[in-house]
């Protein structure tokens, strides 16, 4: 199991965890992911991990409240545990100095981007950041954004925090500039990422966008998480999560994103309307498993101590 | 040896092989409780009359672990089923799942002798039956543990080739930890064989047994991603290591459209069901494709694609159909499955491939093209090929669409640990005999090695590995066949 050791609200509906892991803190690489289940009768979701203490044997992931389980998820204190969580999975963020580089990233993107900015930022590149929200109240991270790139913007939809405006029109905005930008990575829904895509690819910009297809296993068994990438199939789980933009067929990844859809919406429907049940049974199913582990060493047996 | 057995030979093959109770077609093909309801005890005895002991028991030889087939058949004879449970135990750890999904006409019923004028010996209902009773009886013969030896074996995988493994290793007296990649044990035998074929409260309890024999299990853990095999050896202190991760990435058909929403692999959509519980949806939160009314097939005709056609039917498909490009002859599915299906109304459609997915103007699949074929002249495996007929291409119709022809190698372990030998297809390559890799210290079997095959092979790959790791523990002696990787890679 895995202990949540301290959490943290960034911003309306997105909370900040702690976890202990100590396997996946040594192995994580920047745009890596995992893979948690919340109880015995939970689905497994993945989530980008925004980054390790591999001394103190943690992870952290940052969770915004979309669906059932991440509503949930968003329930956790500090004390209770997650009963699975598995990584880190994927393959990690491709790190070089590309001279200047732009984050682009959404929202919660924004906490998943930001391993792969440090990395960058440390491989020598000159590093823009654009994060957009739609309000202020969705703005996540600016103090590490602002610490960790040499030129932050920070935009809302709506103007109420900073600069109004879409994180694609800082993009245009740099680039109508003059600005030469030679890497760009997108992290956020799939219209924004879209949106980026169409803009480099006319500029012959390389762009990385990381997706977010749906999966199960996570280690390429299922093939549900699959992609059309340059008219391939691939697996975002093994192959991705990130992707060639200007190869990536968008229209596919949205439609094969709504396929649970209506289970999507009655799921949390269901789950919205009497929460402390379901948080009930996840500290049922760790306490479960807590004594399993427990009666998992046999007195006398070939590694009793 | 001991004959329990009243009757003359001539009397006992006069006797007719008894049927399994199994609930009935049109109700089983509802819900997911096992179809099967397996022997009473007066049926096992009656059925166990019928052996005529063969002094040669080409039973026993067929059987991938040998089972000692003739010394059960005799205890049960004697009416000790518990006896008759722990002389299976001997050779086979998982008796209650191979009873239930061995493909034994090919293996010991295969071999049996009663088979050649008649019906061969019911083997394979009778080990289930000593394994039911047995596990009924909470009386568990579990073997003898030998004193610690005080090394250290990882396995890689909680399948039938890890768990078999384990149970050999354990009571050798080696500490032995098996690593698993999702969040419950028991590999393909929990999210690939469905619930109505395989309690999944079995197999739960036949890795209860293995914990009280002192097996270790460590659950979320992806070896090659989590720790490397490099890792678990150096750092953690293993003395060796068994690859048993199964076989791993589904195959596509590669035509058209198979991106749109309602084609599945034939793993996903059983994983969804089987480990994620998606068929009680929504007390389980893995959702699947609501199948109600629906027209669906499956591509394929391996036992993978019966459970997968099955358990669409069982979900409210309007119609399930099975699509397969040759004929019912070369379908590798085990017979009794194939005779299940039938009954539970699945639609057999032969020597028809489809050649494109279409949908809808949202991207939702709603007819197959198919096209017709011919058997031509025998290919590499000796089947005979199938051939596409010119201009015999139609419109089927379906909602979704279950690949399920086949898998290919999952390269997580074989990319992270270099000095590990492959094959051509990326699969590992380990000695028949002693499955040792090119690795010093690491051995592989099971789905991993062979590609895609049965649960009692890899439990036979599986118990050859634990005799070869048993042995390289206690002389400390590598030797393997398999050479090293380096000249496999560019020769």
């Amino acid at each position: 199991m895995f202990k949540i050791l301290s959490t943290r609200q960034l911003a309306t509906g997105i909370k900040q965890f702690v976890i202990e892991a100590p396997r996946i803190s040594h192995k994580y690489q920047p745009g890596q992911f995992v893979i948690l289940r919340l109880y015995d009768r939970g689905e497994r979701i993945p989530l980008t991990i925004k980054a390790v203490d591999p001394q103190a044997g943690t992870i952290t992931i940052c969770v915004q409240s979309v669906g059932k389980t991440t509503h949930l998820l968003n329930l956790l204190e500090p004390g209770d545990s997650l009963l699975d969580v598995v990584g880190p999975l994927g393959k990690p963020s491709e790190i070089k100095n590309f001279g200047t580089v732009a984050i682009i990233a959404g929202s919660v993107g924004t906490a998943m981007a930001i391993p792969t900015t440090k990395a960058l930022k440390q491989a020598g590149n000159h590093v823009i950041f654009i994060e957009g929200a739609r309000r202020q109240d969705l703005v996540v991270l600016e103090d590490e954004i602002r610490a960790i790139s040499d030129e932050p913007y920070i935009l809302t939809d709506d103007g109420s925090y900073l600069e109004k405006g879409l994180v694609t029109h800082k993009l245009l905005q740099l680039l109508d500039s003059g600005r030469k930008i030679d890497f760009v990575l997108a992290v956020g829904p799939i219209p924004m990422m879209r949106a980026v895509a169409d803009i480099t690819k006319t500029r012959g910009i390389r762009t990385v966008v990381s997706l977010n297809s749906i999966m199960v296993d996570g280690t390429g068994m299922c093939g549900g998480c699959r992609v059309l990438v340059g008219n391939h199939s691939q697996f975002a789980c093994v192959d991705g999560p990130e992707f060639e933009a200007d190869q990536v067929n968008f229209d596919v990844l949205v439609q094969r994103n709504s396929m649970y859809r209506d289970a999507e919406h009655k799921s949390l429907d269901d789950f919205l309307a009497n929460p402390e049940r379901e948080l009930a049974l996840v500290r049922e199913s760790c306490k479960l498993r807590e004594l399993e582990e427990h009666a998992a060493v046999v007195p006398g047996g070939p590694h009793a101590k | 040896m001991p004959n329990n057995n009243p009757l003359p030979n001539k009397e006992r093959m006069k006797i007719l092989r008894q049927h399994m109770p199994e609930r009935p077609a049109d109700v089983r093909n509802h819900d997911f409780l096992e179809v099967n309801l397996g022997f009473q005890s007066e049926l096992a005895k009656q059925e166990a009359l019928r052996c005529i002991a063969c002094a040669k028991p080409t039973c026993m030889h067929e059987c991938p672990v040998g089972v000692k087939v003739r010394e059960f058949i005799d205890l049960i004879l004697a009416g000790d089923y518990l006896g008759a449970a722990a002389k299976i135990r001997e050779d086979n750890v998982l008796p209650a799942v191979t009873g239930r999904v061995c493909p034994q006409e090919e293996q010991c019923e295969g071999g049996c002798v009663l088979g050649k004028k008649g019906d061969s010996l019911a083997i394979g209902h009778l080990e289930r039956f000593v394994a039911d009773y047995e596990q009924k009886s909470g009386k568990l013969g579990l073997p003898a543990i030998a004193p610690p030896t005080g090394k250290k074996v990882a396995i890689v995988g909680s399948g039938p080739a890890g768990l078999t493994c384990a149970g050999d290793l354990i009571q050798k007296g080696h500490r032995v930890r098996v690593f698993e990649a999702l969040h419950e044990l028991g590999g393909v035998l929990v999210y690939g064989i469905p619930e109505f074929r395989l309690p999944k409260d079995i197999v739960r309890q036949e890795i209860d047994n293995m914990r009280k024999m002192g097996v270790e299990f460590e659950t979320d853990v992806v070896v090659g991603k989590t720790v490397t095999i490099d890792e678990l050896m150096q750092e953690e202190g293993y003395d060796a290591v068994f690859v048993a991760t199964g076989a791993g990435l589904p195959q596509f058909l590669n035509v058209p459209g198979e991106h749109l929403n309602g084609v599945y692999s034939a793993n996903e959509f059983l994983t969804r069901n089987n480990l994620m519980r998606a068929y009680r949806f929504p007390e389980f939160d893995e959702p699947v494709y609501d199948c109600r009314d629906r027209n669906v097939i499956v591509v394929g005709s391996g036992n993978t694609a019966m459970d997968a056609v099955r358990t669409s039917k069982r979900l409210g498909a309007k119609s399930a159909t099975i699509v397969y490009r040759r004929t019912e002859a070369e379908m590798p599915a085990r017979l009794e499955e194939v005779k299940h299906a039938k009954e539970e109304g699945i639609v057999f459609t032969m020597l028809t491939a489809p050649v494109e997915f279409i949908g809808d103007e949202k991207g939702w699949l709603r007819q197959a093209r198919c096209q017709k074929m011919e058997l031509g002249e025998p290919d590499a495996s000796g089947r005979r090929r199938p051939v596409p007929i010119k201009g015999s291409e139609y419109l089927m119709d379906c909602d979704l669409a279950i690949i399920a022809v086949g898998t290919s190698a999952n390269p997580l372990i074989q990319s992270t640990t270099p000095d590990l030998a492959t094959n051509k297809w990326k699969y590992i390559q380990a000695d028949p005999n002693t499955q040792r890799t090119s690795k010093p210290g690491v051995f592989a079997g099971g789905d991993i090695v062979t590609g895609g095959a049965t649960v009692i092979l890899a439990m036979g790959a599986g118990r050859r590995a634990a005799a070869s790791v048993h042995q390289y523990l206690t002389t400390g002696v590598w030797e393997t066949s398999i050479p090293a990787a380096e000249t496999t890679t560019h020769s």
